[in-house]
């Protein structure tokens, strides 16, 4: 560009800035830099480390600035948007139901609570009623989703802190519960399962038998991760009592989810307001006490067992009816009808090239995520497609509290915590 | 939620507070009320967010969920920025939103502590986020820099008048010639 022949017409092939950066990096030791100076005291000296974003602990591309003094953190700053794609903007361009699975990969370890979120915005302002059993549906895959999230978390945390074998045994629980969205969906990640309305299919004939067995197995593998780490020596010396938070601070950064409910705040969107049908079911909120990274990693791992609890009370008690909202304004008409019926066939393609519309309006629409309050506020002008979706993540507002858990403590410990506070930068950049 | 009366008598409240507060000729801190879907939305005057988020506090709205902008192209004003109040205790949500015109989209930030030395902490990220994607400027935020887009990006690209695609990739053989590449 012509500003930097300007600036930097002397080099013959015009240099950015960047470039410009990283040619003044010197390699000489360090002792001769230093030399240059007066005496300094390399005791107290602050150094800036850059952390990530190609980190395996980063849990992505977390890219932080940690300033440590000695081995003592003292400032940090998280540089964010390495895997930006500007899915809001992308969603604009697309019509209600094609922006589901965009969507979807925002969180790409949540993917159930993306649609489900964005989802039940729609719904909302297009005033659509979702059957009693899609909402049952709903509630199993979310809470299938929220464990095989989970499992993802526990499998990598204890990896940071130094486990490995646990790894192995999350992604085999793991695999069994992406078996099962397989089954429902044809797809074992980010399914499109979830439609405006309701669900795409009913489960097939098998789904249930396959659920009830992971029921009966799960709560008994989530018994062995908590005898493998609980009484290991290492794991507990890294969490217990390092970086805790107190939930008035937490809360005034706004950071909600197991982080909050580990400072003894027991906040869940799926007890305080329910979605779903969430109220059916029984099951408990669990909380700690100091909020440390033991309650952070103890919080997670007993809402493994809630979870299973809620599945089997939703695979009891589901009820039987239409899977999909009947409104043929909204969803697609069985395939049957479409051989018979004229009206079918103008639905059927009305819906499939131009999409619904939906009354101008706006809404924040927030539920439980496996990380927090997950909010879609989604802008209809009144087209087909929506006129700006955005989703309050998570895990892009906890965040913030990172910098206030770890001044102070050491560098190992800031690993814990990073871990612990369980990041998932597809739905921090978006 | 409030219901429909509940959110007029908060905007009443909030009207005569900002009118006791006014010096000079008396402007409406609360523009319009919307109750829609069963929710319910403040649209303030830009000059009294501060106050506004700060007295809805003192009623029990005291967890800011979050910070989003929104852009109302083709109408003027087109920019907008809604604040989600939670109060926890009473499982109440209202939404404040503010609108401002693209040629001064300027606000005062929330963030920061202000006279009563409480600010929002929470809205550090997302009014960042809100500055990269729509422009708008947040008056009084100590380090507004843009968060997701590159920092030598031009535009805002969530604006409803900016271009879907094209966007060139940089390499190492086109970063003189690529646009933003060089400063």
């Amino acid at each position: 560009m012509t500003a930097s022949e300007e600036s930097g017409g002397t080099s013959a092939p015009t240099m950015s800035e960047y470039r410009r950066r990283e040619q003044s990096v010197t390699l000489a030791p360090v002792d001769e830099q230093l030399a240059e100076g007066a005496e300094r005291d390399t005791h107290d000296e602050l150094l800036t480390l850059n952390f990530g974003p190609h980190h395996p602990a980063t849990h992505g591309v977390l890219r932080l600035l940690v300033t440590l003094q000695g081995e003592v953190v003292r400032d940090i700053k998280p540089i964010i948007g390495y895997v930006h794609t500007g899915i809001e903007k992308t969603a604009e361009d697309k019509s209600y139901w094609k922006v589901i699975p965009v969507i979807e990969r925002m969180d790409y370890l949540a993917y159930y609570f993306n649609a489900m979120a964005y989802c039940a915005a729609v719904e909302a302002l297009a005033e659509v009623e979702v059957p009693p059993r899609a909402q049952y549906l709903r509630v199993i895959h979310l809470e299938l989703n929220r464990i095989a999230s989970h499992l993802i978390w526990l499998g990598t945390s204890a990896l940071d802190l130094g486990a490995v074998s646990i790894f192995l045994y999350c992604l085999r629980e793991r695999e069994l519960i992406l078996d099962l969205f397989e089954m429902s969906s044809g797809a074992r990640m980010h399914t499109r399962y979830f439609q405006v309305g309701g669900v795409i299919e009913d489960i097939p004939r098998g789904f249930e038998a396959r659920l009830r067995e992971f029921i009966e197995v799960m709560p008994g593998r989530a018994d062995e991760y908590g005898a493998i780490l609980n009484s290991n020596e290492i794991i507990l010396q890294r969490l217990r009592g390092t970086c805790p938070l107190d939930a008035d601070t937490l809360l005034s950064l706004g950071v909600t989810g197991p982080l909050l409910r580990a400072a003894g705040h027991p906040w869940d969107l799926r007890k305080a307001d329910p979605y779903s049908s969430y109220e059916h079911f029984d099951f408990k909120i669990p909380v700690g006490t100091t909020g440390d990274n033991y309650d952070r990693y103890a919080v997670r791992l007993a809402e493994i067992y809630e979870s299973v609890k809620i599945l089997e009370q939703a695979l009891d008690g589901l009820p039987e009816g239409p899977h999909i909202t009947e409104d043929r304004k909204i969803a697609l008409p069985p395939r049957h009808e479409l051989a018979t019926s004229m009206e079918a066939l103008i639905h059927h393609f009305k819906l499939v090239t131009e999409g619904f519309r939906v009354p101008p309006g706006e809404i924040y629409l927030p539920i439980e995520s496996p990380r927090g309050e997950l909010g879609c506020y989604v802008r209809s002008d009144g087209s087909s497609k929506p006129a700006r979706v955005h989703m309050r993540d998570p895990s892009f507002v906890n965040l913030q509290a990172l910098s206030h858990m770890v001044k102070g403590s050491y560098i190992a410990d800031l690993i814990a915590t990073v871990a612990m506070l369980d990041p998932i930068l597809g739905g921090i950049d978006r | 939620m409030p219901d429909a009366t509940g959110l007029e008598l908060i905007a009443r409240d909030l009207r005569a507070a900002a009118a006791a507060d006014a010096t000079d000729a008396p402007s409406s801190a609360v523009v319009e009320t919307i109750f829609f879907r069963g929710r319910a939305t403040l649209v303030v005057e830009s000059a009294h967010i501060r106050t506004v988020l700060a007295s809805l506090r003192e009623r029990g709205y005291s967890f800011l969920c979050s910070v989003h902008g929104v852009d109302h192209y083709p109408h003027e004003p087109r920019l907008g920025v809604c604040y989600e109040l939670l109060d926890m205790r009473t499982v109440d949500r209202i939404t404040v939103k503010l609108l401002l015109g693209s040629d001064a989209a300027e606000v005062d930030s929330v963030y920061p502590d202000g006279e009563d030395g409480r600010g929002w902490p929470t809205a550090n990220h997302q009014e960042r986020e809100v500055y990269d994607m729509f422009g708008v400027v947040f008056r009084g935020h100590p380090d507004l820099r843009r968060i997701l887009m590159p920092e030598d990006y031009e535009g805002h690209p969530l604006r409803r008048d900016f271009p879907i695609g094209g966007e060139p990739v940089i390499f190492t053989y086109n970063e003189h010639t690529t646009l933003g590449s060089a400063q």
